[in-house]
């Protein structure tokens, strides 16, 4: 028998908070996303106080801490730290391993026979993690992907049980799929499961039991491989090379409102530099830079988005083109009179800088757009240097502007910093 | 690898001039044209370079499950841990009577020797501190055991 785990971490970032924190045992906590705009992550104890995933921080604030809840900003340096070691501890337990998020991970168990094992293998590595992490995580065990996501949701589901769940007798698969939504199906979206609910599909049963012909002619081949897997059959492989990234989104909410495109602009150029640092880092060029600015979602009267890319006649990663194709768009979506609250950046069409293909007709483009600029050797000095601390901007910034995130709860690094170390008495 | 060609004057013809690599070109440059290369008699150690001694080698067995805790306090300064030293943590290590731990109790951590005969008690390593005798219903989670501690004295 063939079978497959799914790791998933409880409530990963507020369970991180709690590692060096023991006084907060038991007690409510919520992480915030950048600039503490919305709840990102709630434990066990503030998902029982009512706390929605995603509310705006400042709605459930008062009556949160009015009921003894911890708050944090969001810590990424604790969690990226404390999410690799996960994994590390997962990588040492078997040969295959798929890392599918920062608090996911799928595992081959193809060394193991039976569904027995399977079980004490799935407490084993509970144990472990917890032990040597801090970590508490719950595994779903399956002849497949999807049904391996299930799994671990009943486990989820099944509070104070043992975290782990086999799922594999074709009678206990029955069960489980009669009593879950589609929605809560991995790969069926929102939109999705509307569209099937009109023609009567309601549970993950259901759906096992739908004409796969019908699904591939009416819907998609995804839908058919999620039936498909739903049934048993394996369609999705663990993948463990590591994908490239496909697009890279700098995005933040402003503390204050902005109208003024001049200020929009600097704020804009901001996120830009630090999207051509990522890119570089990740060694690819990209060919589009879209922008996206938008006002504030709880200001009903004055609403407004704008988006819009520059496309590039070959792959760039210079940060200069990428301001300039920043600004292009961003001088064609923005409309005078409106308060932006948000803004971002998205760099997109990605391709390897090793094989670029020049465009036969790159003179001419150029001639329209002088700007284009691509020096290697010049950005890799200029992020050597800002390597540390940032010393050169690009005149588009304005480093007075560069208001940091506002991280006004956030816990020590823990793990990733001398001077913020746990103590002990 | 990139593949260049080039329009001559006559704009039908195509010429091919061959490949270039992309990557790195200027570097490879400034080293080859600026660096001097001695023509002296090579090292006599360059076949034996080995790496320089890595204190994470030697004081780290697992390191997903290290962690550093930095102590406050005198209490176990004659187990050589003085305030402000850094410990090793492993919390692979299964704690056993006599180890140096790291616990938290009641909310907080402390280091302390584990005792776990006759009685389970936290000792300190300083006359002046008391025993910590665990009662019942207490809180007491062993985060894991200490295999070292930096004490610095610059």
């Amino acid at each position: 028998m063939k079978l497959l785990a799914l790791v998933d971490c409880d409530n990963f970032y507020a369970s991180c908070e709690r590692v060096f924190r023991p006084d907060l045992k038991n007690i409510p906590i919520v992480v915030l996303s950048n600039n503490d705009g919305c709840v990102i992550a709630r434990s066990k104890e503030a998902k029982a106080m009512g706390v929605k995933m995603g509310v705006p921080w400042f709605k459930v604030q008062q009556s949160y801490l009015a009921n003894g809840g911890q708050v944090f900003s969001s810590n990424f340096a604790l969690y990226g730290d404390l999410s690799t070691r996960v994994m590390r501890v997962l990588e040492g337990m078997v040969e295959n391993i798929e890392i599918y998020s920062i608090d996911e991970a799928f595992l081959d168990l193809q060394h193991i026979q039976n569904i027995k094992n399977a079980y004490e293998f799935g407490i084993h590595c509970r144990n472990i993690i917890h032990q040597w992490v801090g970590i508490p995580v719950r595994i779903g065990i399956a002849p497949t992907k999807t049904l391996a996501k299930i799994a671990s949701h009943v486990a989820k589901k099944r509070n104070g049980g043992a975290g782990v769940i086999c799922l594999h007798e074709q009678t206990q698969i029955l069960n489980v799929l009669k009593n879950l939504p589609i929605d809560e199906v991995w790969g069926i979206g929102r939109n999705l499961s509307r569209h099937l609910n009109k023609i009567k599909i309601y549970s993950a049963c259901d759906l096992m039991n739908m004409d796969i012909q019908l699904a591939r002619k009416k819907f998609s081949v995804a839908l058919e491989r999620t039936i498909r897997e739903l049934r048993g059959e394996k369609c999705l492989e663990i993948q463990n090379r590591i994908e490239p990234k496909k697009q890279i989104i700098v995005s933040r909410s402003f503390r204050t409102r902005v109208e003024d495109v001049k200020i929009l602009e600097t704020l804009v150029s901001n996120f830009a530099v630090r999207a051509g640092e990522k890119l570089r880092q990740e060694g690819q060029k990209c060919l589009q830079v879209s922008v996206l600015i938008a006002t504030s979602p709880f200001n009903k009267n004055l609403q407004y988005r704008g988006f819009d890319s520059f496309r590039f006649s070959y792959p760039i990663n210079d940060t200069r083109s990428i301001l300039m194709g920043a600004r292009q768009a961003l001088y064609k979506i923005f409309k005078q009179g409106y308060p932006y609250a948000k803004a971002g950046i998205l760099l997109s069409h990605f391709s390897n800088p090793s094989m670029i293909q020049k465009s036969f007709f790159d003179g001419m483009h150029e001639s329209k757009y002088m700007h284009i600029k691509q020096d290697n050797h010049l950005m890799r000095c200029v992020d050597e240097m800002n390597k540390e601390q940032t010393q050169i901007y690009y005149a588009s910034q304005r480093p007075n502007q560069l208001s940091p995130i506002q991280k006004k709860m956030i816990s020590p690094k823990y793990t990733t910093n001398w001077w913020e170390l746990p103590t002990a008495n | 690898m990139l593949y260049k060609y080039t329009v001559l004057k006559n704009p039908m013809t195509i010429n091919y001039l061959g490949s270039i690599s992309t990557d790195d070109l200027p570097t490879t440059f400034t080293k080859f044209f600026l660096e001097s290369v001695s023509v002296g008699f090579p090292s006599p150690a360059s076949d034996y370079l080995e790496n320089p001694i890595d204190l994470n080698q030697y004081l780290i067995k697992n390191g997903a499950a290290t962690f550093l805790v930095r102590v406050s306090g005198q209490s176990m300064i004659n187990a050589n841990i003085a305030d402000q030293a850094i410990l090793i943590v492993d919390r692979s290590l299964k704690p056993k009577h006599g180890n140096i731990i790291v616990a938290s109790l009641d909310g907080e951590f402390v280091c302390k020797r584990l005792q776990l005969r006759p009685r389970l008690c936290l000792l300190p390593e300083n006359p002046e501190y008391q025993p910590i005798y665990i009662q019942h219903g207490q809180d007491l989670d062993i985060m894991g055991t200490v295999t070292a501690a930096i004490n610095q004295f610059k």
